[in-house]
């Protein structure tokens, strides 16, 4: 294999159909999460009226809840195709280990030369290139758990003492950042840090679809990057 | 043998039945199941009254007062006599050598057996001389006290936490008692002062069962401190119907709705205010129409004003808070973003221009 890609054999079935589900439902819960955790932390216009006769912040918190369980959930099942699926569905958890290797940084820096326009060519690559999968490790993936870890940790608040999210979750992160209103700060900081992610996410496929001459957006939809016409 | 509990009510005109009505209501307040009473009742007959020893560091004597307003039935009364106070500077008729005598023979007498109390903390920079107890670091005689005590209670958030003279940059080098006396059970009872009440009836409990109350991970009764303000005050349906105060005097102020927005810090306060009460059940901030300012919690001073939600973060030598700081570095990475397609477009574009150019030659 040349080490810019150019002999790789297109087009190849490199994102897996429950990728691709965990890919899209994913986007959607990031959406809901971000809005209705933002409203959380400074919820819309008072209601008028008695008390008994609405209920918005109980619904836009379980909305965000429910949300919460199905990126989770979807996490999870992501973490178990890694273990099952091909090659590219490894590619993001095993970023720390890739970084091991010196060809990983070698690859890593030509990407790097290309993005600050001082290397022409794009390398090709069936998955993500190596600065993408620094960034989905450790922007999405390590963003994502830090998430759901201080998430359950605030939920397990309201369930209270006893309840598994407690037990598993409130338990150790509290002490650990010393009080609840810390938690939720950096709660909402990994929100951002997560929109930045998705900001630099968008414009890099959208630019890699572009210039690279690779199908980068349609992949993830139909699963096979080809060569663009 | 030192008198019992029951044997100082009596000898102060205390009928039985009030007695009794004191246990129950105890019983409740602990969150105990009714047949304890009889247990309790029991426990204040027979056992001799435990000696406490309450020290004063740095602190402000809130605790203190706070204590003596604990409105159970025979408060006034009850209160003092359920514990043999033998040492308090405040409380104490005794002034001087003669207190102080009284404080050393308690701990030669009951020896493993008496309780420390332990209001305020000791400041450590200067080998502690920023708190001088009788001509000597406050740090020395908390020691000292605290090596032959069954158990030590932390009153208040300065003896748990630190509180406002450990707060930044804390010149004294103030500590919570915690990180002096490492080898006792200590109970901590957080709080700004902690509600009299919880401070009683964590007393009574010891004194019934002997034992120190089942405590959370970091060291507070779970009994007063396992559920939120949030969790349990009587503003909370506002909450949920997205009924806020957004002004300190408008309509939603006057009509009670939820202080959220106004800063509250009852969704991250431990503590039992929203059930407890103040002053014999009277108010608690919340219901007064102020929000809580989370003044039970771990460093409550430093976790930026009282009328916000997030805690400051210090960025770039300004403070701002999470969501300002997500917002700004969020326009950043979007403008760095436009930045680069710009410059990607004008690559391409230059290298199109540039090879129709070589084409046309």
């Amino acid at each position: 294999m040349s080490i810019d890609g150019r002999d790789l054999k297109f087009p190849k079935y490199v994102w897996e159909a429950p990728v691709r589900i965990w890919h899209w439902v994913m986007a959607l819960a990031m959406v809901v999460l971000c809005v209705t955790g933002y409203f959380i932390g400074s919820p819309l216009p008072s209601v008028p009226g008695e008390a008994i006769d609405s209920y918005l912040m109980g619904y836009i918190r379980f909305t965000h809840f429910a949300a919460a369980y199905v990126f989770t959930v979807m996490l999870l099942m992501r973490a178990y195709w890694a273990v099952v699926g091909n090659k590219h569905a490894r590619e993001m958890f095993l970023v720390p280990l890739y970084m091991l290797q010196p060809s990983w940084w070698r690859s890593f820096f030509r990407v790097l030369g290309h993005y600050l326009f001082i290397r022409r060519e794009n390398d090709w690559h069936y998955g993500h290139n190596q600065l993408a999968m620094a960034a989905m490790f450790g922007m999405y993936l390590l963003g994502s758990v830090f998430m759901i870890v201080t998430g359950f940790a605030m939920y397990g608040e309201g369930t209270g003492m006893g309840s598994w999210q407690y037990n598993l979750f409130s338990s150790w992160v509290i002490p650990l950042f010393g009080q609840s209103q810390d938690v939720h700060t950096y709660h909402h900081l990994g929100m951002w840090y997560l929109v930045w992610f998705t900001i630099v996410h968008l414009y890099f496929v959208i630019r890699e679809d572009i210039t690279s001459g690779l199908t980068v957006v349609s992949s993830m939809i139909s699963g096979w990057r080809d060569i663009k016409n | 043998m030192t008198e019992t509990f029951y044997d100082v009510l009596r000898r102060q005109g205390i009928s039985r039945r009030s007695f009794l009505k004191f246990c129950s209501l105890t019983t409740a307040s602990l969150g105990l199941s009714p047949t304890v009473a009889p247990q309790i009742a029991h426990a204040l007959e027979n056992k001799p009254r435990t000696p406490v020893i309450w020290i004063e560091g740095l602190e402000c004597t809130c605790c203190s007062e706070s204590f003596i307003r604990s409105a159970h039935p025979l408060a006034k009364d009850a209160v003092l006599s359920l514990l043999s106070l033998d040492y308090h500077m405040t409380l104490s008729a005794a002034a001087g050598e003669q207190l102080r005598a009284n404080a050393h023979d308690t701990i030669e007498k009951y020896k493993g057996k008496y309780i420390l109390a332990v209001e305020g903390n000791p400041p450590l920079n200067e080998d502690g001389m920023y708190c001088i107890y009788y001509g000597k670091p406050f740090v020395e005689t908390l020691k000292k006290y605290a090596k032959d005590a069954m158990a030590v209670v932390a009153w208040g958030s300065c003896a748990s936490w630190g509180c406002v003279q450990a707060a930044k940059p804390n010149p004294t080098n103030a500590v919570p008692i915690d990180k002096v006396i490492t080898d006792k059970p200590i109970i901590k009872v957080p709080g700004c002062p902690p509600i009299a009440e919880v401070m009683t009836a964590i007393v009574t409990y010891v004194l019934t069962f002997g034992r120190i109350p089942e405590l959370d991970r970091q060291g507070r009764p779970k009994m007063f401190y396992s559920q939120r303000i949030h969790d349990k005050c009587y503003r909370r349906p506002h909450f949920d119907a997205g009924q806020f105060v957004e002004k300190w005097d408008d309509e939603a102020a006057r009509a009670g709705y939820c202080l959220y927005k106004m800063g509250c810090k009852g969704p991250t306060t431990y503590n039992a205010c929203s059930t407890t009460r103040w002053n014999e059940g009277v108010s608690f901030p919340i219901q007064s129409g102020h929000g809580c300012i989370g003044c039970s919690e771990d460093g409550f001073w430093d976790k930026g004003s009282f009328y916000d939600r997030l805690t400051n973060i210090p960025a770039f030598g300004v403070e701002a808070n999470a969501d300002k700081v997500g917002a700004v570095a969020a326009g950043v990475v979007g403008a760095a973003v436009v930045a680069h397609a710009a410059v990607t477009a004008i690559k391409k574009a230059s290298e199109k221009s540039g090879s129709t150019k070589a084409e046309g030659k």
